[in-house]
């Protein structure tokens, strides 16, 4: 399974990185992508959105079902990823490259309460079961 | 406890990811549904549908039988092996279940239905049979796989994997089946492509989908076949009609014969109150995806998505949606996804057959 260290993510499924600039990218997990299958459409956040910790404010849409994508915490969008929105496919090649968007974080300090990998991890192997 | 069809392992082995369908464990695919699509519209796939069920109906007048018990009508059915698709409906004019019905002999008749409704079905069946002809056997047939070869290579595969099936097989016509040694292959299937449907001992169903997979045949989950069957503008039971729905608003008036004099469980009902909506395509012009249950905003008031999915073959959302009558081919309507109205094209169905797509937008 694939769970990348330098990552945080959520129960929901999101995998959030704080980069070197401040911004903070997310996506959805391998996990995530695998469950839903081939991804066909992706809607993003409109930039300058205001976002709470946990509001709902993406689309995933595979074959099979569409999936609500939450904000990881609160802040503004600052980008969102045309390739993603053009290639939704690029979601299941690699879910840890294709940021959906990009939020500067109210406060930064708040990904600390986000799960790391191995709590990710083990979110991920109770749900099999 | 899921129920398991005799190729539970196969899949597994194969990496089928599973899921629960209907209380059957079932694969979803094998890795990407959208690959698995193009396959059967380009070469040739293969489906488990073991967990659909044979039904043997035998005696001495069996055809007045099923003349009263189903929609369609089976004097259509001449010739030995050929089948109908029908519904079964309720006295108030729902549907129970949407079958297929292939006419062998004189005493025996072979249905098979939808794995959900299976137990539904047969206690219905064994009701009616009890109150008019209880000189007949009904005979669930457990003991039989069934295994669905679908695409324009599908039948040269399973001539290749059954040698001596050729003979047999190859003079049928679609919808019509034949026996050959301990198989029963019908000319039918639920993609809008050439193949079979092939019926053959359990215990031998996990030895041909090897033998097909040997020979290039590729494994075909369930989502796929969702969007090959709607592509193809085949109806799904419990998605585009159930037991309160009328077939005739649920295009199925076709299946359903209206004209012959003869009397059928439903017919009534059917006659008493005509068809207030209709069942057509739609394809989605802007970005999204279709699903069952999303309304439709029509001029001549509202509609209903019946079921809905991105097509790998138009590369765009269709779905069968129920709308009122006035709404014509061509149209342009708005379907309500989350808090947007997007706008659809009413179009004729199937929206494709044959490895192509029938929709000019």
């Amino acid at each position: 399974m694939s769970i990348p260290a330098n990552l945080k993510y959520t129960k929901s499924h999101e995998w959030a990185k704080l980069e070197a600039d401040g911004l903070v990218a997310i996506g959805i997990t391998h996990h995530a992508q695998e469950l839903l299958g081939d991804m066909v459409y992706v809607e993003s956040p409109a930039v300058g959105r205001q976002l709470a910790a946990g509001e709902e404010c993406a689309v995933v849409e595979s074959v099979k079902a569409a999936s609500d994508v939450y904000a990881p915490v609160a802040g503004v969008v600052v980008a969102v990823n045309a390739e993603v929105t053009d290639t939704p496919e690029k979601v299941n090649q690699d879910a840890y490259a294709a940021w959906m968007f990009k939020i500067k974080p109210a406060n930064p300090a708040d990904l600390d309460g986000l799960l790391d990998a191995a709590a990710y991890r083990a979110l991920v192997e109770s749900e099999a079961h | 406890m899921l129920k398991q069809t005799p190729l539970n392992q196969t899949h597994r082995d194969m990496g089928a990811r599973m899921v629960d369908f209907g209380g059957w464990d079932m694969p979803v695919n094998y890795g990407s549904q959208i690959d698995e699509h193009h396959q059967v519209r380009r070469a040739a796939g293969m489906f488990d549908v073991c967990h659909m069920l044979v039904v043997d109906v035998t005696g001495a007048g069996i055809r007045e039988f099923l003349r009263y018990l189903l929609a369609n009508n089976v004097d259509k059915l001449k010739e030995p092996g050929k089948a109908l698709y029908s519904c079964m409906l309720n006295p108030v004019g729902g549907v129970i279940d949407d079958l297929i019905v292939y006419f062998m002999t004189d005493d025996w008749f072979r249905i098979v239905v939808n794995a959900g409704t299976a137990e539904k079905d047969v206690a219905w069946m064994e009701r009616q049979r009890a109150a008019r002809a209880p000189q007949l056997s009904i005979k669930p047939r457990r003991d039989l796989a069934m295994i669905a070869v679908q695409g324009p290579q599908a039948r040269e595969k399973v001539w290749q994997a059954i040698p001596g099936a050729r003979a047999a097989t190859e003079p049928l016509k679609p919808f019509q089946a034949a026996g050959f040694a301990q198989y029963f292959i019908g000319r039918t299937g639920y993609t809008g492509e050439d193949g079979f449907e092939i019926m053959l001992p359990q215990q031998e169903a996990a030895a041909l989908w090897k033998t097909l997979h040997g020979l290039g045949v590729a494994p075909i989950g369930l989502g796929a076949r969702d969007t090959l069957r709607l592509e193809a503008g085949m109806n799904l039971y419990g998605q585009d009609m159930d037991d309160n729905v009328n077939p005739l608003e649920a295009g199925l008036a076709w299946t359903v014969d209206l004209t012959s004099p003869r009397d059928f469980i439903g017919k009534q009902a059917l006659l008493a109150q005509p068809a207030a909506m209709q069942m057509l395509g739609l394809v989605l012009l802007d970005k999204g995806v279709l699903r069952g249950h999303q309304k439709v905003v029509t001029p001549h008031g509202p509609g209903e998505i019946t079921s809905g999915s991105f097509s790998p073959t138009l590369n765009q959302s269709i779905a069968f949606a129920r709308l009122p009558l006035a709404v014509a081919l061509g149209d342009t309507v708005q379907v309500e996804i989350r808090d947007k109205l997007l706008n659809a094209k009413v179009v004729k169905l199937p929206f494709a057959r044959n490895g192509k797509s029938l929709i000019n937008l």
